[in-house]
C-alpha cells in the first residue's frame, strides 16, 4: 500500500496502535464486517469457476469414462495419468509447447524492449498515434490475427510466397514452417502487451541515473546495461511471468493455422481433443490436470527461483 | 522532451515510431484488404485487390453465411456485455472493500485473482463441459456467462483496486463539511473520479470476453449461443468448391471494428488500466 493514501479506517488505526493497545473496537469490528460483504461475492464467484472445475477434473481423472459410453463407468485410480505419461504424444506437445512458449516469449521480451525504447523517447506529438497503433494487436481477437497470418502465407490465397520468391513452398506441410508461422502470429499479438508493461517500468527509471552515467561517459549501449535494465528489473520479471503462462496455454493459433497437424498439437489441443472431440472425460481431465500442475510448477520456478514480487504485480508497494 | 535532440537522433526515433506503425497495422490492413477481394480475386496471392468488390460482406450479412454470422454476432455482443457488466459490478465493491477498507484476507482475495488470472482456461473446460451437459447449460448463454467471469472478474478486480487507491477519498469528507449530504458527496464528489477506472476496466475485460476462442467452441454446438470467434472457425464457402476466406475475412473485420473504435476514443485510459494493474511503482 502506498503511505500517502492512507484511508480514513487506516489512519484510525494507526493512532490507536501508537496509543494503548485495545482489542478490536465495535468499528474495525464492522469495518471487518463490510469489507468482506463487500469483497465476498466476487472472491467466492472466483472460487466457484475455478477451484471448483479444477477439482472437479481431478475427481473425473481417476475414471476410465467415455460420454459415447457413460455406463462402463469405472474407476481406475492412476491409470489415466499412466497411460499419458507413458505416451509419446503427451511428451510431443509439451515440448511443442516448450517450443513456442520459449521463441515467442524471449522474442518478444527483445522486440518489446525495443518497442517500449522507442515510444518511452518518441516526440510528444507522436506518441498518441504509436499507442493507438500498438493497442490494435494487443485488443484483436486471437482468431483474426490467426486467419489473417494464415492467409497470408497460404499456397492459395498468400502473398508472402511470391514476395520472397519462394514458389509453391507449402508453409503448412510440415512441422517447421508451420510453427514458424503460428509463433509469427502470437508473437505480432502479444508484443504490445509486453511493450506497454516495459514502457510502465522504462517511466520508473531515474533520468537523473541516467545523466549521470552520460556525464561519466558511458556509452548508449553501457547505459541501457549497467542502469536502464537492473533499475527495471521487477516490470521484466512480472512481463516474463504473465508472458510465459499465457504462452503456455497456447491453443487458438494452432486450432486455426493446423487443427494440431504435422506434431504441431500442444497440451491445450491435447486436452481439448481429448475431451471434447473424442469425449474421453477421463483422459481429457488427466490431461487438464497435467496441465495445471505445469503451470504451478512454472510459476513457483519463477516466484522462488527469479524472486519475481508479486506484491508489485498486485499494485501494493 | 526536455533535452535537445539532434536532428539526426529526432529523424531516428520518428522512423522507430513508423516501423511501429507498420508493425502493428500491416497484418490488418492485410485482412481488409482479402475481405475487399472480389472471389475470383481471393487466389491471386497479391496483397492487394485487382478490383474492390463488397461481395464478401454481402455475404455475411445477407447471403448464405448470414445466418451464422449474424446469430453469433449477437451472442457475442450480449454475452460479452452481460459478462463484463456482472464482472465489474462485482469487482467494483471488492476493490472499494480493498482500497479503503481495513480486513483480513485482504491479500488473500488479490492473490486468488492472481491465481485464477494465470489458470490455464482448458483446465477449466473439461469439467465444464460434462457438467453443463448434465445441467442443461450447455449450448446456452449463461453456459458461456459464468466461465466468461473466470476471465474477466481477475483483471476487473486488479484494475480497478489500482484506480481507486488513486482517488483522494478525504474529498468526500470536505464536501460533506462543506454542507453536502452523504448522498451529494458520494455523487458529485466520488462517482466522477470513480467513473474513468470504471469505464476503463469494462473497455479491458470487455476485450478479453470477446477474445475468447476456448469456451466457445468447447461449450457451444449451434447458433442458439456459438459467439463469432467459433463461428468463424466453422464457416464454410456457399458452395463446397468455394473457398470461405472471404466471408471469413469479412467478418474477422466487423468484429475488429468495435475493437478498433474503443481503441481510437480511449487509448490514454487503456494502457494506465494495463499497465496500473500490472505494474505498479
Amino acid at each position: 500500500m502506498s503511505s500517502t493514501t492512507l484511508a480514513p479506517g487506516e489512519q484510525e488505526r494507526a493512532r490507536t496502535a501508537s496509543g494503548r493497545r485495545p482489542g478490536l473496537t465495535d468499528r474495525a469490528k464492522a469495518e471487518r464486517r463490510l469489507g468482506w460483504m463487500l469483497a465476498g461475492p466476487a472472491f467466492a464467484v472466483m472460487l466457484l469457476v475455478t477451484a471448483y472445475p479444477i477439482l472437479q477434473a481431478v475427481y473425473e481423472s481417476l475414471f476410465d469414462f467415455r460420454l459415447t459410453d457413460p455406463d462402463n463407468r469405472s474407476f481406475t485410480g492412476l491409470t489415466n495419468y499412466w497411460v499419458i505419461l507413458t505416451d509419446w504424444i503427451w511428451w510431443r506437445s509439451l515440448l511443442v509447447t516448450l517450443l513456442i512458449t520459449v521463441v515467442t516469449v524471449a522474442v518478444e521480451l527483445v522486440l518489446g524492449f525495443g518497442l517500449a525504447l522507442v515510444m518511452h523517447r518518441a516526440l510528444t506529438t507522436l506518441r498518441p498515434i504509436i499507442r493507438t497503433a500498438i493497442l490494435i494487436p494487443y485488443a484483436i481477437i486471437t482468431v483474426v490475427s490467426a486467419f489473417a497470418w494464415q492467409y497470408a502465407f497460404a499456397l492459395d490465397t498468400g502473398f508472402v510466397n511470391p514476395w520472397l520468391n519462394l514458389g509453391a513452398f507449402n508453409w503448412f506441410g510440415s512441422f517447421s514452417p508451420s510453427i514458424v508461422v503460428i509463433c509469427l502470429s502470437e508473437i505480432w499479438k502479444t508484443t504490445p502487451f509486453i511493450s506497454l508493461l516495459l514502457l510502465a517500468g522504462l517511466a520508473q527509471v531515474s533520468e537523473d541515473l541516467q545523466e549521470a552515467a552520460k556525464v561519466d561517459g558511458a556509452t548508449w549501449w553501457e547505459r541501457l546495461r549497467k542502469v536502464t535494465i537492473p533499475n527495471m528489473k521487477a516490470a521484466i520479471m512480472v512481463a516474463l511471468l504473465f508472458r510465459t503462462l499465457d504462452a503456455f496455454r497456447v491453443f487458438d493459433n494452432i486450432f486455426i493455422m493446423t487443427n494440431g497437424a504435422n506434431g504441431t498439437e500442444s497440451v491445450s489441443f491435447l486436452a481439448y481433443r481429448q475431451t471434447i472431440s473424442r469425449l474421453e472425460i477421463g483422459l481429457g481431465s488427466a490431461v487438464s490436470v497435467l496441465l495445471f500442475l505445469c503451470v504451478v510448477l512454472i510459476s513457483a520456478l519463477f516466484i522462488k527461483g527469479f524472486k519475481v514480487d508479486l506484491s508489485q504485480a498486485r499494485g501494493e508497494k | 522532451m526536455d533535452r535537445q535532440l539532434s536532428t539526426r537522433a529526432k529523424v531516428g526515433w520518428a522512423l522507430g515510431g513508423l516501423a511501429i506503425l507498420v508493425y502493428a497495422l500491416f497484418p490488418v490492413a492485410w485482412i481488409v484488404s482479402l475481405s475487399l477481394k472480389a472471389p475470383s480475386d481471393l487466389s491471386n496471392q497479391q496483397f492487394l485487390p485487382t478490383r474492390f468488390s463488397l461481395e464478401n460482406y454481402r455475404e455475411i450479412f445477407t447471403g448464405n453465411a448470414s445466418e451464422l454470422f449474424l446469430s453469433a454476432l449477437r451472442n457475442s455482443v450480449g454475452i460479452c456485455l452481460i459478462a463484463t457488466f456482472i464482472s465489474v459490478v462485482l469487482a467494483m465493491f471488492a476493490a472499494y472493500a480493498i482500497a479503503r477498507l481495513e480486513f483480513p484476507g485482504k491479500r488473500l482475495i488479490l492473490s486468488t485473482a492472481l491465481a485464477v488470472a494465470i489458470f490455464p482456461v482448458i483446465s477449466i473446460v473439461t469439467p465444464l463441459f460434462n457438467l453443463w451437459r448434465q445441467i442443461g447449460l450447455y449450448d446456452t448463454w449463461p453456459g458461456l456467462i459464468i466461465p466468461y467471469l473466470s476471465l474477466t472478474l481477475p483483471i476487473s478486480i486488479w484494475t480497478l483496486s489500482a484506480f481507486f487507491r488513486e482517488i483522494p477519498w478525504e474529498m468526500e469528507q470536505a464536501a460533506q463539511v462543506d454542507g453536502a449530504t452523504n448522498w451529494q458527496a458520494f455523487r458529485k464528489v466520488i462517482v466522477p473520479l470513480a467513473a474513468p477506472g470504471v469505464f476503463t476496466t469494462a473497455i479491458i475485460s470487455f476485450f478479453i470476453a470477446w477474445n475468447d476462442f476456448v469456451y466457445g467452441i468447447s461449450l457451444t454446438s449451434t447458433e442458439r449461443a456459438r459467439p463469432v470467434p467459433a463461428a468463424l472457425a466453422f464457416f464454410t464457402g456457399s458452395s463446397q468448391f468455394e473457398l470461405p476466406t472471404g466471408a471469413i475475412s469479412a467478418a474477422a473485420v466487423i468484429v475488429t471494428i468495435p475493437v478498433v473504435v474503443l481503441i481510437l476514443l480511449f487509448q490514454r485510459r487503456i494502457v494506465a488500466g494495463l499497465t496500473n494493474g500490472a505494474v505498479k511503482g
